[in-house]
């Protein structure tokens, strides 16, 4: 008897990158044709990989999560991968992001460092891997393989500026991976389990002082992630990293802010959620008061700043922010809608990262940044222009899709913002799992909400202002179309995603159903047998 | 035994939080390495206190888990010493490469202004 074919595509997501980045590796210099094609198809198997996960997790595997047990130790012992409804969505995403961000990159960013490839590959790995495990150890390992790929990638391209972010990013991130130890082992010390699957299912039989250590543990590691996703007061560092990081990489970085919230969602609903006797909603107050005030800080920075660069920083914040008030407000019809938002707003602001640079050429022509750019790295081998055909119309493209993208941030009609916003206003406005209306803290979270897309519109559009109707414009943009192509799939997946509004939030209905009773989810992870070895006869011929 | 650890831990870890919050780079590198030393004992802590105890079995016997060591945070310290190495590696790169490109080892990459 052998592993049911399907289930080892859940191993894909890891092992692919991971085999594409140490094949790149020993390539240095040059052939920047063949390690594009061969990231760029990873990436492409990854998104092919990831939809035909969502297929299998979304009906034929049974109890919708698909397990693979590593090394084929059973579930509480061995490490298991696990993917849900859930999982397999971010996949998809996640897949999504990194070939419009290589498509992106492919005719200038890759090509001014040596090892672009390698890292970007190392990096789906990673956040792939965190997406996927189902231990607390393993997801520490996929957070480090993650941080570490993010930290090379975030000095691509080497400058003051970088270097600067780079040294406050590292610093910060060193001491929120010593806080998630800390939270791990003093979860092992209490419950006797890294798993998640029986960590929730211990969890709740835990009293007296036990339970206090497992929720000053969980807290601890909460913290970790907080600080991934920004909440304030932890948020310090995000705006200045992502101004400073290319524009490939801010990306990504994009996406990892959101692998935070994604482990906070899965970690709470797991040990915390309803079930969980005592400890059930234990810390929900705390994520929705932490959640507002991040709204709140996001929304004055954007208001602050000057530079598009920082604003799409603190725009992400208050994405961030969002969700983390959404997941402490405890309703899964909000979490619904919370999770459609959070692909909307992750579209949205990957898109406008990208398009930043694409407006900053207005003022500065492309070519004068591209000699200093040759000059300060000595790279022989780069064009003197972007390679290719100059894309017609670039001002009224730019302005456009600088018009969709501050339309999705701000959450005003059409597009997928509103949709979200729409969602989660009338998820707020029906009535309480435990029978009681929208209280004050709804009210509150509702009127923040309508506030940050207020506080947008207006920064974004002065911005737009500034730019695109400002007298000093030098010239018309000098785009390449492999620079356009990305910004453009991603507006026309938000796009989709309006049109498609109705289908996704039903499965995204399943999925909060799903998270909600972690009862199913923990049974099949316990319940996954191991292949069994061959037996005797079968091993002597 | 357990308060001896248990404050030597609380030191070590003080003292690293006292040096990430100094302005020079080295002195947060230290900060980190000693921060990352006092989180490595607290998680061989976990597995609760004990001398003279194995943590594998010997071959051919049942195992009785009240004898022997819990080899689970023996292996996490390992695999924290492993990672917590190559980040700070990392890091030291950074903070030479900071050090040539800005002229100065201040953690905001400038000196201050008097």
């Amino acid at each position: 008897m052998s592993l049911d074919w399907t289930r080892h595509l859940v191993l894909v997501p890891v092992l692919l990158p991971l085999l594409c980045g140490a094949l790149l590796a020993p390539l240095t210099q040059g052939r920047h044709g063949l390690k594009f094609a061969a990231s760029y198809g990873s990436a492409l198997l990854l998104l092919v990989n990831a939809l035909a996960l969502v297929y299998f997790s979304d009906g034929p595997w049974s109890g919708s999560v698909g397990v693979y047990l590593a090394a084929n130790w059973a579930a509480p012992f061995g490490i298991a991968l696990v993917a849900d409804r859930l999982s397999s969505m971010m996949l998809v995403l996640t897949a999504i992001l990194a070939l419009c961000a290589l498509h992106y990159a492919q005719p200038r960013w890759s090509r001014i460092g040596v090892h672009f490839h390698s890292l970007f590959q190392f990096l789906l790995m990673g956040i792939n891997g965190a997406f996927l495990t189902h231990d607390l150890f393993n997801l520490f390992v996929f957070f480090e393989v993650m941080l570490a790929a993010s930290y090379g990638l975030v000095l691509h391209g080497y400058n003051v500026a970088r270097l600067r972010a780079s040294m406050q990013y590292i610093a910060v991130n060193l001491v929120a991976a010593l806080l998630f130890l800390i939270g791990v082992a003093m979860i092992y010390a209490t419950t006797g389990t890294l798993n998640m699957a029986d960590l929730a299912a211990r969890a709740p039989s835990l009293a007296g002082p036990e339970a206090g250590l497992l929720r000053t543990g969980v807290t601890v590691l909460a913290l970790a992630f907080l600080v991934k996703c920004a909440m304030w007061p932890l948020g310090f560092w995000l705006p200045t990293t992502y101004s400073a990081a290319s524009p490939p990489v801010a990306v990504m970085l994009v996406l990892m802010t959101k692998v935070g919230a994604y482990v906070i969602l899965r970690i709470w609903l797991l040990v915390f959620g309803q079930d969980a006797g005592p400890a059930a909603h234990f810390g929900y107050g705390a994520l929705l008061w932490g959640g507002m005030a991040t709204i709140v800080f996001g929304a004055a920075g954007m208001l602050a700043t000057d530079t598009a660069g920082r604003m799409a920083g603190y725009a992400a914040t208050v994405s961030s922010g969002t969700l983390l008030a959404v997941i402490g407000y405890g309703e899964p019809l909000l979490v619904t809608a919370g999770l459609y938002y959070y692909l909307a707003s992750t579209i949205a602001i990957a898109a406008f990262v990208l398009l930043i640079e694409l407006v900053d050429r207005i003022r500065t022509p492309g070519a004068a940044m591209l000699a200093l750019t040759m000059e300060a790295y000595a790279v022989e081998d780069m064009p003197a222009e972007p390679k290719g055909k100059g894309v017609p119309a670039a001002m009224a493209f730019l302005s456009l899709a600088f018009a969709a993208c501050a339309l999705t941030i701000a959450g005003l009609p059409p597009l997928s913002g509103f949709v979200a916003k729409f969602g989660m206003f009338h998820a707020l406005l029906q009535p309480r799992v435990d029978g009681t209306s929208i209280g004050p803290m709804g009210w509150s979270l509702m009127a923040l909400i309508i506030l940050s897309g207020l506080v947008a519109i207006v920064s974004l559009m002065r911005f737009g202002v500034r730019t695109f109707w400002a007298t000093e414009i030098v010239g018309p943009p000098r785009m390449h179309t492999a620079e356009v192509m990305p910004v453009a799939a991603l507006l026309a997946a938000s796009v989709v995603l309006t049109i498609q509004a109705q289908p996704v939030f039903s499965y995204l209905e399943r999925m909060a159903a799903d998270i909600h009773r972690p009862q199913l989810y923990i049974d099949a992870v316990l319940g996954a047998q191991p292949v069994p070895g061959p037996t005797a006869q079968e091993v002597t011929p | 035994m357990e308060a001896a650890l248990a404050i030597a831990i609380g030191i070590v870890f003080g003292s690293g939080i006292w040096l990430i919050l100094r302005p020079r780079s080295f002195q947060v590198l230290i900060g980190l390495m000693l921060m990352s030393y006092a989180v490595n004992l607290f998680i061989f802590s976990m597995g609760r206190l004990s001398v003279d105890r194995p943590p594998l079995t010997p071959a051919g016997t049942t195992p009785d888990p009240a004898l022997l060591a819990d080899p689970v945070p023996q292996a996490l310290v390992l695999t924290a010493i492993v990672i917590g190495f190559a980040t700070t590696a990392l890091y030291l790169v950074v903070m030479i490469g900071a050090r040539g490109l800005t002229g100065t080892d201040h953690v905001d990459g400038e000196e201050p202004e008097e």
